[in-house]
């Protein structure tokens, strides 16, 4: 899960990392009070959303007064970056900046270890960077066990060339951005820029960080950093029911097990839908291993709630879930639904049981269900009943 | 032949008395495989009884790993530990001297994969997984949760990131049968890899043909085409899984320059394709490809 920037800068704070005083708001009024509490001098209105180029698309602003951070805090709401509506400001202190530089830290999936990333030269796009001038971008591999220690932080600062008057300080943020790093269970933290103030202070002006939702059941914090606003209300639904639902754009309501299985069933179906008005796969929904009845008819309850839906594919292959538990799941949802339900359902079923529930699913005789017995057959039917 | 397990591995289930280590030890009982003990500190010195096609069979628990290697002479683990319980138990089994863990988990935290990753790198110990279904050897040893009925023995070999692709592909090509099929898992730190497998595929005598399953995410695929394209003489065919799937978590700018590759499905394709494996654009397509080869 990406954070947005006035929680890694709250997080940062809390690790000891040097930053500047940061308010979340949601409202002008909001946003003027903050600019008043940090003492009501220059302050930066920055929309939080997570997506780069805010700067550019009019998101940032500098306010020097209370009622100037609140003219642009009405501005910037509502406003629409890259597809991403700006919900919340952050009213960040003011700072004279002197100089920027780059520090990141995060997973190396490749080498199965941590990558320390470090230049002078920050507040840059840090892509271009590394593309064009890549001696300027120190790279130095960091061993998952040991991680950054005093040791570690300064053979970065000296890979990055940093002066002998900013290396120490530039370490001592490094190894707290690896505390941050460590204990939140990361896998990318990064600081662009990190910066020097007239006064000499280092700070990191801007953070980016991305947590490891595997690692909730140890981080009690983390549930609570959760964007709300932003799930679709279907994905919410879902999500309510423990189901690892994505909502997406076509017509084809996919169910399926395994997610190797189910992306595969998305892909086929698009690869169908070729010769079927181009129809797209509607939604990503596994139901995992081992599923029960219930568990199908929730999934199924989902998809036919979304109005986007024409006909849905149920594409299981059966090793642990049992195709008796699917096929139960398929004939009591229907029965639930009743006369509500409308949609068309192509039913694929492999593996485990499979006689005893294509059985079940014959003698319930819906008049929606078609079973067919391959995944490519299956999906050019369903594919074409949703281009009817 | 096979690759990593035979009718020789010795096998203990770490977490074998939880729900889902006894449901997955009858399982793989059932399918033959040879397990000579379990592992949980507070049972030591008990046993489980377990149904096995009608006759019970008892399998014995031991307070630790090194206790179950030096009575029994295991030489694989395979891992139904919850995930916070997971880096301890892979240490104790590489601490141990285990040659082969195999870790079903799902859900382990990437800090702790990446630790007890390097950790049994530097002591030796071959780890598959985490979150994966494990590998078959069919006819002589299943160690994960694979389901043993989908085909028999035969000359394919088969490395996937996913479980229920590897059992599609595995009942697609039921015809054939399989030398050794590996789940790698999909995570983003896992053990054993495609370019593992690929290896140990191409030096095992049995195995004519491998197929290799990859989806979208990080580059495992494209360095696995390298590998191809430098050491692999027998045939390969490719699917990938994931042009339609939604844009993954963006890792920060950071993450695109590691990477190297956007990761997509695409790239993954062209990559495999440029090393001369055909990629088919289903699983059913790719199974037909891999028929075509192997009946010329």
């Amino acid at each position: 899960m990406d954070l947005y920037e006035y929680q890694a800068r709250d997080m940062f704070e809390k690790h000891g990392v040097p930053v500047l005083g940061g308010i979340v708001a949601t409202t002008p009024a909001e946003a003027r009070a903050a600019a008043e509490k940090l003492g009501g001098g220059v302050v930066v209105v920055k929309a939080q959303v997570k997506v780069g180029g805010r700067g550019k698309a009019g998101g940032v602003k500098l306010a020097k007064s209370p009622e100037e951070a609140e003219q642009h805090a009405e501005a910037i709401l509502g406003m629409d970056i890259k597809g991403h509506t700006v919900h919340r400001v952050m009213i960040a202190q003011g700072a004279q900046i002197e100089q920027e530089f780059y520090f990141s830290v995060l997973l190396d999936r490749s080498e199965r270890r941590y990558l320390a990333m470090c230049s002078v030269e920050g507040g840059v796009e840090i892509e271009q960077l590394a593309v064009e001038r890549p001696e300027a971008l120190a790279r130095v591999a960091v061993d998952p066990i040991v991680g950054i220690d005093a040791a570690k932080a300064a053979e970065i600062v000296a890979e990055a060339n940093f002066p002998a008057d900013l290396a120490g300080p530039v370490a001592d943020a490094i190894e707290k951005l690896w505390t941050v790093y460590k204990e939140e269970d990361a896998t990318l933290v990064e600081v662009n820029p990190l910066v020097k103030t007239a006064d000499g202070t280092i700070i990191a002006l801007d953070g980016k960080v991305t947590i490891d939702e595997n690692a909730a059941f140890r981080q009690e914090g983390h549930a609570a950093l959760e964007d709300k606003d932003a799930a679709d209300p279907l994905e919410a639904k879902a999500k309510a029911l423990n189901l690892n639902y994505v909502k997406l754009d076509g017509s084809v309501g996919i169910i399926g097990n395994g997610a190797g299985l189910v992306m595969s069933t998305l892909d086929v179906v698009a690869y169908a839908g070729e010769n079927h008005g181009n129809v797209k796969p509607a939604n990503f929904l596994d139901i995992g291993g081992g599923a029960s009845a219930t568990v199908m008819a929730n999934g199924l309850d989902v998809i036919l709630n979304d109005p986007q839906v024409k006909s849905v594919f149920v594409n299981v292959f059966g090793g642990i879930t049992s195709c008796i538990e699917v096929a139960n799941g398929i004939v009591g949802a229907l029965e639930t639904l009743g006369d509500s339900a409308t949609k068309p359902l192509v039913v694929r079923l492999d593996g485990n049981s499979v006689e005893e529930g294509r059985e079940i699913l014959a003698a319930a005789n819906h008049p929606l269900v078609t079973i067919i017995e391959t995944m490519d057959g299956a999906a050019a039917k369903a594919a074409e009943l949703a281009n009817a | 032949m096979s690759i990593f397990i035979n009718s020789d591995s010795k096998v203990i289930v770490q977490g074998m008395t939880g729900a889902e280590g006894q449901k997955h030890t009858a399982r793989m009982l059932a399918s033959g495989t040879n397990i000579v003990g379990g592992v949980n500190p507070r049972k030591a010195g008990t046993s489980v009884d377990f149904d096995v096609n009608g006759e019970t069979v008892s399998v014995q628990v031991y307070g630790t790993v090194a206790d179950a290697m030096a009575a029994t002479g295991a030489n694989v683990s395979v891992l139904f530990v919850p995930p916070a319980f997971t880096k301890a138990a892979v240490v104790e089994a590489v601490d141990a001297g285990m040659p082969l863990a195999v870790i079903i988990t799902e859900g382990v935290p990437v800090k702790d994969s990446a630790e007890f990753f390097t950790y049994a790198t530097e002591k030796g110990t071959q780890l598959i997984g985490p979150n994966c279904p494990g590998l078959i050897t069919p006819g002589q040893s299943n160690v994960g949760i694979t389901p043993a009925n989908i085909t028999g023995a035969g000359k394919i070999g088969l490395v996937s990131k996913s479980g229920t692709l590897t059992y599609q592909m595995m009942f697609e090509l039921r015809d054939i049968g399989f030398t050794t099929a590996v789940g790698i898992g999909g995570d983003p730190v896992i053990g054993t890899t495609h370019i593992d497998c690929l290896k140990a595929f191409q030096e095992d005598p049995e195995t004519e043909a491998i197929v290799m399953i990859g989806e979208i995410g990080g580059d495992a695929e494209e360095r696995a085409a390298a590998y191809i394209k430098e050491h692999v003489t027998k045939p390969v065919v490719g699917y990938v899984a994931g042009f339609e799937a939604p844009e993954g978590k963006t890792m920060g700018h950071a993450g695109a320059i590691v990477s190297g590759s956007a990761g997509t499905a695409q790239a993954k394709k062209e990559a495999l394709e440029a090393a001369g494996v055909k990629v088919g654009k289903t699983p059913t397509e790719t199974a037909d490809l891999m028929r075509a080869i192997l009946n010329g």
